[in-house]
């Protein structure tokens, strides 16, 4: 079948302003968004500028806008498109532009390491080096969240975000999440005290934008909703 | 082009597993810098998805000596038995302290790390897969990228991230730094060291069908080679038996660990004939072969190249009851829909997503796909690199991980066991390249430092010919899927080796679009191209030379394994636009090679 993909195309050595070009290519419906624009690269256009790498959606690298939706190149078959009309490809929202669909992830990753997204834990290890203990129950109150690959298909499309650099993101607020609900953990309030302050989750307007651009499924505003409600009960459970 | 010059104790390449735990140690003894040519969580670590091995015995009884006994089976008797003993014996304490780093790990009901069975894997005593692959559903290496960055963003690690690690700076037969291209400017950097170490992963992307991502071109160990250094064991490549047919999608050998089996076009069971003890559980490369036998034979699903993957629970639970497989507590094994979904939630995801198949309710077509490099930069224990068949260390140069050949994978790598090496041998690296780093002077930088990588891109951007890349890199693909492969003949290895070299003379001829400074990823796929060229030559001389069978290296014509002759490690140089290949002994310790039988 054929296919047209209308490609936001921006080099700033050479473009003041992004533009639209038309690629029209032979592609199987089971082609990836990814596979049809590693076929333009390679046989049509090399300037065309994303970044990608495993392919599968697990490394995160190629978060885009597909017809105005985020999602990840690697994980949108066109199958899963309206393929008789254009398919829009252009670069995530919020962050600036670099080339193509390449955008500097910079304030992204700068706003996910607000939220002391490691584990900390000072007490003494057990005594005979093994694990500390965590029951299954106590494991799974988190399992939603450790599943994020930090692609940003979640930060940038959430409107608040946008108006807003300075607002974590709902990324930041999942990999928080992840610890302050993690019972090894011990830097829960430290944590609650950032996202309850003016750059946290009270920014959230609940847009849903999130949840339904996260290619892991991850119940994000679930999440959020979690952490609002610790801060405001000071409760964890 | 400008040159930026940086100045660290050590300088780590790459930011998977071990390039983040050799950071986590370097950094509190040495000033230390990670480049990546990715963001560090885009690394192929975070694809692995089984488990980490380790003799926990948190299910059932379970030893490290019986880890190091099946690592060396598994490597057919070529792997240095010195290494991965001691790789064996840290397993444990490792294991435990990415726990303690937070890593989350499934739970037992006693809130110990939960393990699974895993291929190769055996209880010594009653030869019976034991439970040693440590878990965190099917995102182990997920989990261990990301906790391994977070304790690096915890303890402030310097990170230089989106910058191509173009070359390895050699002063006086000593490491002295790398240059490297910025992506974003296109600027280049050089970065004045003590202490390199190379941690780029492997090279997948030399074959066809491959769960390797694409930004695993094989760079550190093509930079090496062109330092002049050898690379060791390179005929040995690892096809996983189950990728995702036509796509090459990891589907974790935990699948058949939970109890999934493998099943050809007349519905049988067929690893029963293969590996009668393990059956489904036996060595990648057992299994491999087993399916391309079963394919040739003319079994594949509906004759075509692929078998079936199959884990709906009826299957599982009826070939669980026919092994007489049981529980820890001594009841029969048995699954529900629910469970397999809980432990394996990624693949039943990845299979939806491509093939609109969920496997608890249809088989997954399979085929096997370019998963590990066994070989790589020659290292000894503690992760050195090794600059010839004597033993000769090059002074402030380390490497660990999958780019390197310690070696404890041998001829084949059992399933978790990279994990575990990259751990392990990470921290190693970390740690005695800051021991000799802050024991070292920085050797003066030359002034042509950043000429040979500068040159290297001038010839790519300034090459006039007509061919594409892309046309040459699929040609590689498909002569070394084809002739470089699960199964090897002679004359196939020599038309393969012949291919590559003309394909390396038409590379010299390529078009590249984009001649900007931006984020120029035509130039540095086309670079890429270059490496795997290089890495695919030396493959496959390598192979060529090597007259026997003996791990994932399988040849018609030399069907056994040769001990008399070949129980050695192959060390490769390119030199003079040749190949030249010098052979070095296999450290053997307490166990003599024997006949492999699973």
């Amino acid at each position: 079948m054929q296919v047209t993909l209308k490609i936001l195309r921006y080099n700033p050595e050479k473009d003041a302003q992004p533009h639209y070009e038309r690629y029209t290519l032979d592609a199987e419906p089971t082609d990836r968004i990814l596979d049809v624009l590693e076929k333009i690269k390679a046989h049509e256009d090399g300037t065309l500028t994303f970044r990608r790498s495993c392919a599968h959606g697990i490394c995160g690298s190629c978060a885009m806008r597909i017809n105005g939706r985020n999602r990840l190149a690697c994980k949108t078959l066109l199958q899963t498109l309206d393929t008789s009309k254009e398919i829009t490809v252009e670069p995530i929202l919020g962050l600036p532009r670099v080339k193509d669909l390449v955008v500097d992830m910079t304030t992204f990753f700068d706003n996910y390491k607000k939220v002391m997204p490691y584990f900390v834990n000072d007490e003494p290890l057990p005594e005979d080096g093994r694990e500390r203990l965590q029951s299954p129950e106590e494991r799974e109150r988190f399992d939603d969240t450790t599943k994020c690959i930090l692609c940003g298909a979640c930060t940038t499309a959430c409107p608040t975000f946008w108006a807003d650099n300075s607002y974590v993101g709902p990324s930041a607020i999942v990999n928080a999440h992840r610890f302050i609900f993690d019972s090894r953990d011990r830097a829960a309030a430290e944590r609650l005290k950032i996202l309850a302050g003016e750059s946290g989750v009270f920014r959230c307007r609940t847009a849903f934008n999130c949840t339904e651009a996260c290619p892991r499924e991850i119940d994000i505003t679930k999440a959020i909703a979690e952490v609002k409600r610790a801060i405001i009960t000071g409760r964890l459970d | 082009m400008s040159v930026k010059t940086h100045q660290y104790e050590v300088v780590i390449v790459g930011a998977g597993g071990a390039g983040l735990m050799a950071a986590l140690y370097a950094s509190q003894k040495a000033s230390t810098a990670v480049i990546s040519k990715l963001y560090p969580t885009r690394s192929h670590t975070g694809a692995a998805q089984g488990g980490i091995s380790a003799a926990l015995g948190n299910i059932e009884e379970d030893r490290p000596e019986w880890h190091t006994y099946d690592t060396v089976k598994g490597s057919d008797y070529l792997g240095d038995q010195d290494a991965i003993e001691f790789m064996c014996f840290k397993a444990p304490e490792l294991v435990y302290e990415l726990e303690h780093m937070g890593l989350p790990f499934d739970r037992t009901p006693e809130g110990r790390i939960l393990q699974r069975p895993f291929g190769g894997h055996t209880n010594n005593e009653t030869g019976k897969p034991v439970r040693r692959a440590c878990h965190a559903a099917d995102r182990t290496g997920h989990m261990i990228l990301q906790t391994l960055y977070q304790q690096c963003i915890k303890n402030d690690v310097t990170f230089f991230d989106e910058f191509q690690v173009l070359d390895l700076i050699m002063v006086n037969g000593k490491a002295a730094g790398v240059v490297a291209i910025e992506l974003a400017t296109g600027d280049l950097h050089v970065f004045h060291a003590k202490a390199v170490i190379m941690a780029t992963g492997g090279w997948g992307r030399v074959w066809e069908i491959t769960s390797n991502a694409y930004a695993y071109t094989g760079d550190g160990a093509a930079i090496v080679l062109r330092k002049g250094l050898p690379l060791e064991d390179m005929e040995f490549f690892q096809f996983h038996p189950t990728g995702i047919y036509k796509l090459g999608i990891l589907i974790t050998e935990g699948v058949r660990g939970e109890g999934g089996v493998l099943i050809n076009d007349k519905g049988e069971r067929f690893m029963e004939k293969y590996a009668p003890h393990v059956k489904d559980l036996a060595s990648r490369d057992v299994v491999s072969r087993a399916m391309y036998i079963e394919m040739k034979e003319g079994r594949g699903i509906n004759g075509q190249r692929y078998l079936y993957l199959d884990v709906r629970p009826e299957t599982v639970n009826k070939y669980a009851k026919i092994d007489g497989r049981t529980n820890p507590d001594g009841t029969p094994y048995q699954v529900t829909a629910e469970e397999i979904l809980h432990k394996l939630p990624d693949i039943i995801d990845f299979c939806k997503t491509y093939l609109g198949v969920d496997p608890v309710k249809e088989p997954m077509p399979v085929q096997p796909t370019a998963h590990y490099a066994m070989g790589g930069i020659p290292t000894n224990v503690k992760t050195e690199v090794l600059a010839d068949e004597k033993g000769t260390v090059v002074p402030g140069l380390y490497a660990a991980g999958e780019n390197a050949c310690v070696s404890v994978h041998g001829a084949n790598r059992l399933g978790t066991n990279s994990l575990l090496d990259l751990v392990v041998f990470g921290k190693e690296a970390g740690v005695h390249a800051a021991e000799y780093a802050t024991g070292a002077a920085f050797e003066p930088l030359p002034g042509d430092a950043a000429d040979f990588a500068r040159s290297q891109l001038d010839a790519i951007l300034n090459s006039k010919g007509n061919e594409r890349v892309a046309d040459i890199a699929a040609e590689m693909k498909h002569e070394m899927m084809d002739k470089v492969g699960v199964f090897r003949t002679e004359e196939g290895m020599q038309e393969a080796l012949n291919k590559i070299r003309e394909l390396k003379e038409r590379f010299q001829h390529i078009h590249i679009d984009d001649r900007g400074k931006t984020f120029n990823t035509d130039l540095l796929t086309a670079w890429e191209i270059g490496n795997l060229l290089d890495i695919a030559e030396v493959t496959a001389a390598s192979a060529l030379a090597r007259k026997e069978s003996r791990g994932a290296h399988s040849r018609d014509d030399y069907p056994k394994r040769d001990d008399q002759n070949w129980l050695k490690h192959t060390l490769a140089w390119r030199r003079d636009g040749e190949i030249e290949l010098r052979y070095k002994p296999v450290v053997l310790t307490k166990y003599e090679p024997k006949e492999r039988v699973y």
